[in-house]
């Protein structure tokens, strides 16, 4: 499989990364470099393995249910580019 | 007496005890050997204040009786973690400014045993590389050269700041992070000792994620000895990481009996990778010959998958990738581009913020996650690697300990390998496997090459054994009695 340019501009448009029109072309070329390598991939049988989900064998535990955070506003806005009224302050998106 | 920058971790450590010099003097060796490096560029920021009061605090411990192994040694921290109140960006543009109002379990575990910060170090940004170029801070130049040559070098990467500011005596030890070799390469790069140790062992929390599955954080140090110190002060369970194992810490140090009479050492033959040059495979031929005459049983071994790890390798982490530097949007933290819209602010400041490589993973991993290729390339590369996890866990049934090159080359030059990404990832190719499969690995410097440039041995372990591959790596330690230092060709002004 390869990708061409009009995938390319979708996947950035998925990824949300600006990509002009004359970066694309040169993109095509280093995907489909990568993903040539990865194909070899398909000369394994896979037939009856399970994909893995967790590298250490280790069961999930369960936690109290307490708060253990929270009332720190002002510390999850302190980087904020821009905030106001105790909120994260984006472009207007409502007309 | 000795430089103070010149003592390893244990040497610090029984100095300090013992009231040779202080904490305080200690760091200022430090600090002062900082202001003579910087052309290196292994520090983005400096911390000296922070150091000097950290260090008074770690003499009024050592005063009281309560100081532990780690007290008074000063540090370098890898940018990604977050460090509260200092900057913490993962070398990237994206994090422009930010500066955490918490601070990583790994730094805390650090800071509470009375380590000293001396600043936070340069890496690959958002640990994406082998070479320490894709910094947003630029280039760090590896303390080595080659004999006769003016060449500057890549330190490896991603933590190639942590590995250049322990080669150059810059910083007693750092710490690293390693996803598919980023602790590993750059320690065989720069002669230093780098462990990666089991996935789960130290907690990724407030650890600027890479790839969740796979980054580990890990020391990077002088000998095997200061790797085992560093560890047990790192490692803990952590309620605030799911994946971290609620396993006791051992005494690592304790496990450097230099004895490993009957263990045995599998030779992995498929790591006898075409094009690797001729130094390696001598070096890994006396590494095998050390560990015989050291009492091991050497036996060989075959990891059949061994080729498909890397191909896995650059599924799974763009994947991760895609999805965890989603959160980079010009809102929460960092750099925010304008535009005319709520949706071209995410575009245009994800498209300033990120650098070439970082887009590229992104891309890859939007790509392969994304509807009608999820199967055909994640859910694909997710069974192989259930098969290459299977591999090692074949192997030791037969073997205690595995033994292979940390890399397929000695450092290269600055821009020698940055305008083939292909050929970047190449270098992970003895590294990525025992990611894959959360194993411990260490690199250990074992001679240097026809250059005179560092060769580092890997060992890698049984799940949450670092202390076989610390035992071990102590015993080639020994027995290669690496010396060799840089030649200073920094602060010459």
């Amino acid at each position: 499989m390869s990708v061409d340019k009009n995938t390319v501009a979708k996947i950035a448009h998925l990824a949300r990364i600006k990509v002009p029109d004359a970066s694309l072309e040169p993109l095509v070329g280093e995907l489909n470099n990568i993903l040539d390598f990865v194909e070899q991939l398909n000369e394994v049988n896979t037939d009856n393995v399970a994909p893995m989900t967790s590298v250490v064998a280790a069961t999930m535990v369960l936690r109290d249910d307490d708060i253990t955070a929270g009332d720190c506003r002002d510390e999850v806005l302190a980087n904020a580019p821009a905030a106001e009224h105790g909120f994260f302050a984006v472009p207007k998106v409502i007309e | 007496m000795t430089e103070l920058t010149a003592l390893t971790l244990a040497e610090a450590r029984d100095g300090l005890v013992a009231g040779d010099f202080s904490a305080r003097e200690l760091t200022q060796s430090y600090v002062t050997a900082m202001e003579t490096a910087t052309e290196l560029n292994a520090y983005i920021v400096d911390t000296p204040e922070q150091a000097f009061s950290m260090a008074d605090a770690a003499d009024a411990r050592l005063k009281d009786g309560t100081a532990k192994a780690m007290t008074g040694i000063p540090l370098a921290i890898k940018d990604l973690f977050c460090t509260r109140d200092v900057h913490s960006c993962s070398a990237s543009h994206i994090l422009n400014g930010f500066q955490p109002q918490y601070e990583s379990t790994v730094t805390q575990n650090l800071w509470d045993d009375g380590a000293v910060m001396l600043g936070k170090v340069n890496m690959d940004e958002f640990a994406m590389g082998s070479s320490n170029e894709t910094s947003y801070y630029g280039p760090v130049r590896n303390p080595w050269k080659a004999s006769g040559s003016e060449k500057e070098l890549v330190p490896g990467g991603s933590s190639g700041g942590s590995s250049a500011a322990v080669a150059a005596e810059i910083a007693v030890a750092a710490t690293g992070t390693d996803t598919g070799g980023s602790i590993r390469q750059p320690a065989a790069f720069t002669g230093t000792v780098g462990l990666k140790p089991t996935y789960g062992r130290c907690s990724r929390w407030g650890i600027i994620a890479f790839a969740s599955s796979l980054d580990q954080a890990g020391p990077i140090t002088r000998t095997v000895r200061d790797a085992a110190i560093m560890l047990e002060s790192m490692a803990s369970f952590d309620p605030k990481d799911t994946t971290s194992v609620d396993c006791p810490v051992p005494n690592y140090e304790a496990a450097l009996t230099g004895d490993i009479r009957g263990l045995k050492v599998g030779i992995p033959k498929e790591y006898h990778a075409d094009g690797v040059p001729e130094d390696i495979e001598k070096i890994w031929k006396q590494g095998i010959e050390w560990l015989k005459d050291a009492g091991a049983e050497v036996v060989d071994i075959s990891l059949p998958h061994t080729k498909y790890a890397l191909p896995t390798y650059y599924i799974v982490a763009p994947a991760e990738a895609s999805s965890n530097l989603a959160r980079y949007d010009g809102v929460k933290y960092g750099l925010r581009v304008t535009g005319e819209s709520l949706d071209d602010m995410y575009a245009l400041t994800r498209a300033e913020g990120f650098g070439d490589e970082v887009k590229r993973r992104i891309l890859i991993g939007t790509y392969v996650l994304s509807a009608g290729y999820y199967d055909a390339y994640y859910l694909k590369a997710q069974k192989v690697r259930s098969l290459i996890a299977r591999d090692f866990a074949n192997a030791y049934e037969k073997v205690d300990v595995i033994l292979t090159p940390t890399a397929p080359s000695a450092a290269f030059a600055l821009g020698e390998k940055s305008s083939d990404p292909l050929e970047m990832y190449l270098n992970d190719i003895f590294t990525v496997p025992a990611s894959l499969a959360g194993l411990p690995g260490i690199s250990v410097p074992a001679g240097l090459s026809q250059d005179g440039l560092p060769l580092g041995l890997q060992l890698i372990g049984r799940a949450f054994d670092e202390e076989t591959v610390l035992k071990v790596g102590g015993v080639l330690e020994s027995a290669a009695q690496f010396s060799a230092k840089p030649a200073k060709w920094w602060g010459a002004k």
